[in-house]
């Protein structure tokens, strides 16, 4: 335990504390693998989400990278208390989430929103977009009748829709225009926090510049604070202030941008890196690849160790017996790998 | 190099209940032996349609071949019999997709699914099928391969599949290599390996590739020519290097421009392009791109401009010369 707090003292030290907006500490989300076809057994857990720590300061945008399956979504979502979390605490603006219920928390949620990756699934297709925008407007008591309209339609404007859109279907809209529609109602409660779950990967390339350009303007305007949760880091690199790296649900490596994309320091952030292709022949040819061996190991059942143990060029034997501490290195360096201790 | 592959003004079509959908409109290239042409453009564009019409892979109806010639080493394939161009397509060119999870069949062993193509198109028996399947699985690196063909989809994790596809692509020793969009459902690791491993194949064995893909970045490391495809037309063609230093159609350039770059040390704000594509049912009689152009002049608006040569090996569809206007 002493170990525990230990390690939590020094991932969010008291500096980078003074204007985080969200602190989140501990976190671990598990989900129980039940087996019996009448009675469920508990046979283990999917450790989608195992002890993650980070703080994100009012006005910033972290983003959260990795793989499929290595947990970046599960955090997003038990962040919102979309998941009642396994262990750990949410703290947003002093108040712990995990703790709150019923109305105290429904107060807090109209302050953070998220928005989807999938554009086609994450919108009512028998909703007007007039009652999806307005939807929230309505159950926070925010707006009704005429004053909610008139809000929906100056939300549509901001997103860069056309407000005389208000009676359409989804159907009727693109992918780009529905990502827009998704950005509008998250918007309409004038929230604070935004949780962006892969916001573009389901749009075609000219479309996703529309989409980052929007959501960057729309953080000026706003004064917004962001988790963009993204794969692609090209994409991450351009959108973060801060990046964190996340492998089989834990952060191995988190730094302001400039330090993780010229610096990085964990194997995996390393690999991932050199995997992610430039679009420029003359650069392409001169790059080496590290190519990691394998796939990633089953969340339910992880590796003793390091989770990295099993596919790391660089592993060594104690990296295989003990878990390696998530510390801070250098001035906002955060790293898990026993290359550095 | 001789050539392998020519297209002629192919034009394909789907007659759907909303209209007909010009999903490729008259395009022509072609493709030497051992050479990797990347065709790219966005979703709609024409890209898959257009190379899956080479080998007859679309559903008719509603789609239907309208036009167009497509020579494979000195036979027209669009004349062949479904008979005769069976004998072509996982033969002589092979084809590997985007979904290793929904191109496998889940109720067959593997084992069963590479010998498949062994025992139909090489004449093998079940017993050479079966040692040649575990040799192939060995040359894409699945390790304890022969262990494995006794294995069914559903033990492969998604990388392995797609090299489960690339197995049975390969296993008849083909001439051309069609892969649509094989690591888009990858993760970024996966494709490394992936990518890896279909040049080294390529390499070893001196198929001809097409890959199809909406990735700049992928077809910067491993094509040596590119086609760039809009709303069923080409609108530039050029050898890679060219096409990332020089791009001539004002669509190549927007795409190249709103792509965040991971080696991109002050990133300021991507430069997108503007609107969408138009509609494939109602397409505008002038250059499809007009709507979404910086560059359009009159001209643009009533006539489609072909494709014609700018350079050596460079040729796009724009009236405009934009070397002299570029932001």
């Amino acid at each position: 335990m002493s170990e525990d707090n230990a390690r939590r003292t020094t991932a969010n030290s008291p500096e980078a504390n003074s204007a985080a907006l969200l602190r989140v500490e501990g976190l671990k989300m598990y989900f129980p693998l039940t087996a019996g076809l009448l009675i469920q057994r508990a046979k283990g857990h999917i450790k989608a989400v195992d002890d993650v720590s980070f703080t994100i300061q009012r006005g910033e945008t972290l983003g959260l990278v990795g793989e499929s399956g290595c947990g970046k979504s599960t955090t997003g979502r038990a962040i919102l208390q979309l998941y009642q979390p396994t262990a750990g605490e949410v703290w947003f603006e002093g108040n712990n989430l995990v703790t709150m219920k019923g109305e105290t928390l429904r107060r807090q949620r109209r302050r953070m929103q998220m928005i989807f990756q999938d554009p086609y699934a994450s919108l009512n297709p028998r909703m007007t977009v007039g009652n999806i925008v307005g939807e929230p407007l309505e159950v926070h008591n925010i707006a009704q009748g005429a004053a909610r309209r008139e809000r929906v339609m100056e939300l549509l404007k901001i997103v860069g829709l056309n407000p005389y859109f208000i009676n359409r279907y989804p159907h009727e809209f693109s992918g780009g225009q529905r990502q827009r529609i998704g950005i509008a109602r998250a918007l309409a409660v004038n929230p604070d926090f935004i949780v962006l779950d892969e916001p573009i990967s389901a749009l075609d390339v000219s479309i996703q510049a529309q989409v980052i350009n929007l959501l960057e303007d729309l953080q000026t305007e706003f004064g917004l604070t962001y988790l963009f949760i993204a794969h692609d880091l090209s994409v991450v690199r351009h959108i973060s202030d801060r990046v964190a790296v996340m492998y089989l649900g834990k952060i191995v490596e988190l730094t302001d941008r400039h330090r993780l994309y010229t610096n990085p320091l964990h194997p995996y952030t390393q690999a991932l890196l050199s995997a992610v292709p430039i679009p420029d022949p003359v650069i392409e040819e001169k790059r080496r690849r590290i190519i990691l061996e394998g796939d990633v190991p089953s969340p339910a059942n992880p590796p003793q160790g390091c989770n990295f143990c099993t596919r790391c060029p660089r592993v060594m034997a104690v990296c295989r017996e003990q878990e390696p501490v998530f510390r801070d290195l250098d001035a906002g360096h955060f790293v898990a790998c026993w290359l550095y201790e | 190099m001789a050539k392998l592959l020519e297209v002629k003004n192919l034009r394909t079509r789907f007659f759907t209940q909303d209209g007909v959908v010009h999903a490729v409109n008259g395009i022509s290239y072609s493709l030497d032996e051992g050479e990797t042409l990347a065709v790219v453009g966005e979703s709609g564009s024409g890209k898959s349609v257009g190379v899956m019409s080479l080998i007859r892979l679309i559903p008719v109806p509603p789609g239907k071949i309208v036009d167009g010639e497509v020579w494979f080493d000195g036979q027209d394939l669009l004349k062949l019999s479904d008979d005769e161009i069976r004998q072509v397509r996982g033969n002589r060119i092979a084809m590997i997709f985007q979904d290793p999870m929904t191109s496998l069949n889940p109720v067959l062993t593997i084992g069963r699914q590479i010998s498949e193509a062994l025992q139909l198109h090489l004449g093998m028996d079940k017993e050479q099928a079966y040692q040649r399947s575990a040799e192939l699985l060995t040359l894409v690196g699945i390790p304890g391969a022969a262990k494995r063909l006794d294995d069914y989809p559903h033990q492969f994790s998604g990388g392995m599949r797609q090299r489960v596809m690339i197995a049975m692509g390969l296993s008849c020793n083909p001439q051309l290599l069609i892969a649509d969009e094989p690591t888009t459902a990858l993760d970024v690791t996966i494709q490394a390996q992936i990518v890896e491993l279909v040049k080294k194949l390529k390499h070893e064995i001196g198929m001809a590739i097409i890959w199809i893909t909406h990735d700049l970045g992928v077809v910067a490391g491993m094509a040596e020519r590119v086609i760039v495809m809009y709303a069923g037309y080409i609108v530039e063609e050029a050898a890679v290097h060219t096409l990332y230093a020089d791009p001539r159609h004002p669509y190549t350039v927007g795409l190249l421009g709103s792509l965040p770059r991971l080696d991109d040390e002050q990133p300021g704000r991507l430069r997108s392009i503007e609107g969408l594509p138009p509609d494939l049912i109602d397409l505008p009689a002038g250059c499809p791109f007009y709507a979404r152009c910086t560059y359009h002049i009159d001209q643009c608006l009533h006539e489609n401009p072909p494709l014609a040569a700018v350079g050596v090996g460079h040729k796009a569809a724009c009236w405009v010369d934009i070397r002299g206007v570029l932001t």
